[in-house]
């Protein structure tokens, strides 16, 4: 097992914050949208350095929706931040109509998804966002898993002509990725090779996987790890490699079980290559208030879940 | 253009929207026939469109241009036929309205790249968002062209366009010039009764919009000069918000007055009536 290893924990919205930082001075047609979240969306260094740049909806997401479809006619490339649920979920026509369906070149981009979101409770904790974007056609759906990943991703969808979704958390979690990395949309990132099990993870789920693989090693379980950053398009190639090698695949996500990772990913063997998958997932609930970590165990989304998981979808293998 | 050349222009216009619905036996002819003189005014004389030898060209960016977005999109046979007729697409394609393989969807799409089409309307109350979106746009852009906006009276019912209502005067975009169909009518019975929008004209004042009217929505030497004035009530801190009364099925008598004519096609008879009352004066597709 690759050694992966974290001298601090950010929370990913600051790893947004920062790549908007990065795109205010780097792009002028970049605009910052914020539906009366600023602060918990970073935005304070982009509004700072580009006060003419950036545009405060108030509490009105579908007029910001529609207002950054707008902004685009213009050549503008609109950023419009809110959290999770009222970015999708609460906008969902006004994203299908203005966005998606009129091919605009808006990125929406979401803080405080899944349970991480913490004592705020189910009304704030979507985790049926990835699978609403990902049925719209042309979107692109991006849930990266740490700071830096984040703050790359953020940079690189402003070079990506057409609507995105970047889902990001409120939690502070492990850096573990490299400051300088590019970000390749639609193209998986191998974190560990591994021939017994395929593990493809999401989001804050990525480092709960690497744990896991670490916990698997010392039991003489040779995981490969796989971060799937970019829900849609999805990396099938990747996918297909790795499962051909291991026989077996394990999904990881902070979502519904429906309509996430999993199923996306479940849609590729099917139709290729048959092979048992085990959900680290939501299944099919709300959250509720508590502590990250308590609700992570709770609804059972930790590293020893995935390590039960993998053990399982290895014996379904053999068996 | 002349007052009487708009006013033929609109006839034909009337003519296209007609038998488009009859052709395809769906599609809303009542307003689009109430808003027929508005799209022809706006596009035939008082809109600074592209051009290039004489001929509009589209550019999907539209820098430097005036801008026309259109809300309630199920009129699309009066945007599309004045579309047309203006030069963005083949007159012809007319004849392929709501058909399979078409350019001109039941409601209008950027999808199939049609020329002349900047957003995908139809499900209510997103327009004026677009169009603030678009202004502001311009504002970035140092662009003082304007951007006009049509939306129905029914629509004002979707909480959307109260959002947007808010944002237009806080962001100071004095250049849209929005335009409400004050035609009384929507799909379940007059707006009074459906769900009365009460006085609008206050609202939108309370808001902080320039609010003014056009009485004679469907006469054009009136609504010419009410766009002229609503022109010179632009670019002075406050968006332009005008109360266009019209006439649901201006032109053709058995379909005014009435919300019966908002989405059903005229059979053959009913399609030769309307036509005996409309000249045909630029030649049907």
């Amino acid at each position: 097992m690759k050694k992966y290893t974290f001298t601090e924990k950010k929370d990913t919205r600051s790893g947004f914050g920062a790549g908007m930082q990065v795109l205010g001075q780097q792009n002028p047609e970049v605009v910052a949208l914020c539906a009366d979240l600023v602060g918990s969306l970073k935005l304070d260094a982009f509004i700072k350095e580009n006060p003419d740049r950036f545009i405060q909806t108030g509490i009105s997401e579908a007029n910001m929706i529609g207002v950054a479809a707008g902004l685009t006619i213009g050549g503008k490339i609109p950023f419009a931040t809110t959290f999770a649920n009222f970015a999708t979920g609460r906008v969902y026509d006004q994203i299908r109509q203005s966005v998606a369906y009129s091919g605009k070149n808006v990125k929406i981009c979401a803080s405080h998804a899944g349970l991480t979101l913490g004592e705020d409770g189910a009304t704030h904790q979507i985790l049926e966002d990835l699978g609403m974007m990902k049925m719209l056609p042309g979107m692109t759906v991006i849930n990266p898993c740490d700071y830096n990943q984040t703050k790359a991703a953020t940079i690189a969808i402003a070079d990506h002509e057409g609507p995105v979704y970047l889902r990001f958390g409120r939690p502070v979690v492990p850096v573990f990725t490299p400051a300088d990395q590019q970000f390749e949309i639609g193209k998986a990132w191998v974190v560990n090779e591994g021939a017994d099990v395929s593990i493809f993870a999401t989001g804050h789920l990525v480092w709960e996987a690497i744990q896991a693989g670490e916990q698997l090693a010392a039991e003489g379980i040779d995981a490969e790890i796989i971060n799937i950053h970019t829900i849609k398009p999805l990396d099938e190639e990747a996918i297909l490699k790795s499962v051909s090698k291991t026989g077996c695949a394990v999904t990881a996500e902070e979502h519904n079980r429906l309509g996430g990772l999993g199923d996306s990913v479940a849609q590729v063997l099917i139709k290729n290559l048959l092979a048992p998958q085990e959900y680290v997932a939501v299944d099919d609930s709300f959250g509720e208030s508590g502590t990250p970590a308590q609700l992570m165990e709770k609804y059972g989304l930790t590293a020893n879940d995935i390590v039960i998981a993998a053990k399982k979808a290895i014996a379904r293998k053999n068996g | 253009m002349e007052i009487k050349q708009l006013e033929e222009v609109a006839s034909q216009v009337r003519r296209d929207i007609v038998r488009m619905v009859h052709g395809c036996q769906s599609g809303h002819p009542g307003g689009s026939l109430g808003c027929t003189d508005l799209l022809v005014t706006l596009y035939f004389d008082k809109m600074k469109l592209a051009e290039k030898d004489g001929n509009v060209v589209f550019n999907m960016d539209g820098k430097g241009e005036d801008l026309f977005f259109l809300s309630n999109g199920h009129i699309s046979p009066v945007f599309y036929s004045v579309l047309a007729r203006r030069g963005y697409f083949p007159v012809p394609e007319l004849a392929s309205f709501r058909k399979l393989d078409s350019r001109l969807q039941g409601h209008p799409t950027t999808h199939e790249h049609l020329e002349g089409i900047r957003v995908a309307s139809g499900s209510l109350g997103q327009g004026l968002s677009v169009a603030l979106g678009a202004a502001k746009a311009k504002q970035l852009n140092n662009d003082d062209s304007y951007v006009y906006v049509l939306m129905g009276d029914g629509e004002q019912q979707e909480g959307q366009i109260w959002e947007a209502a808010m944002f237009g005067p806080n962001r100071n975009l004095d250049k849209v010039i929005a335009f409400i169909d004050l035609n009384g009518q929507q799909i379940d019975g007059p707006t009074q009764k459906v769900m009365d929008n009460r006085d609008l004209g206050a609202k939108y004042e309370a808001f902080g919009w320039e609010v003014m009217e056009i009485a004679e929505g469907n006469n054009i030497a009136a609504v010419s000069k009410g766009i002229d004035e609503a022109k010179t009530k632009a670019g002075k801190g406050k968006p332009v918000m005008v109360l266009l009364r019209t006439e649901m099925g201006a032109g053709v008598d058995f379909m005014m007055g009435s919300h019966k004519w908002h989405g059903v096609a005229p059979n053959d008879e009913q399609l030769a009536a309307s036509l005996a009352q409309l000249p045909e004066t630029l030649g049907d597709y």
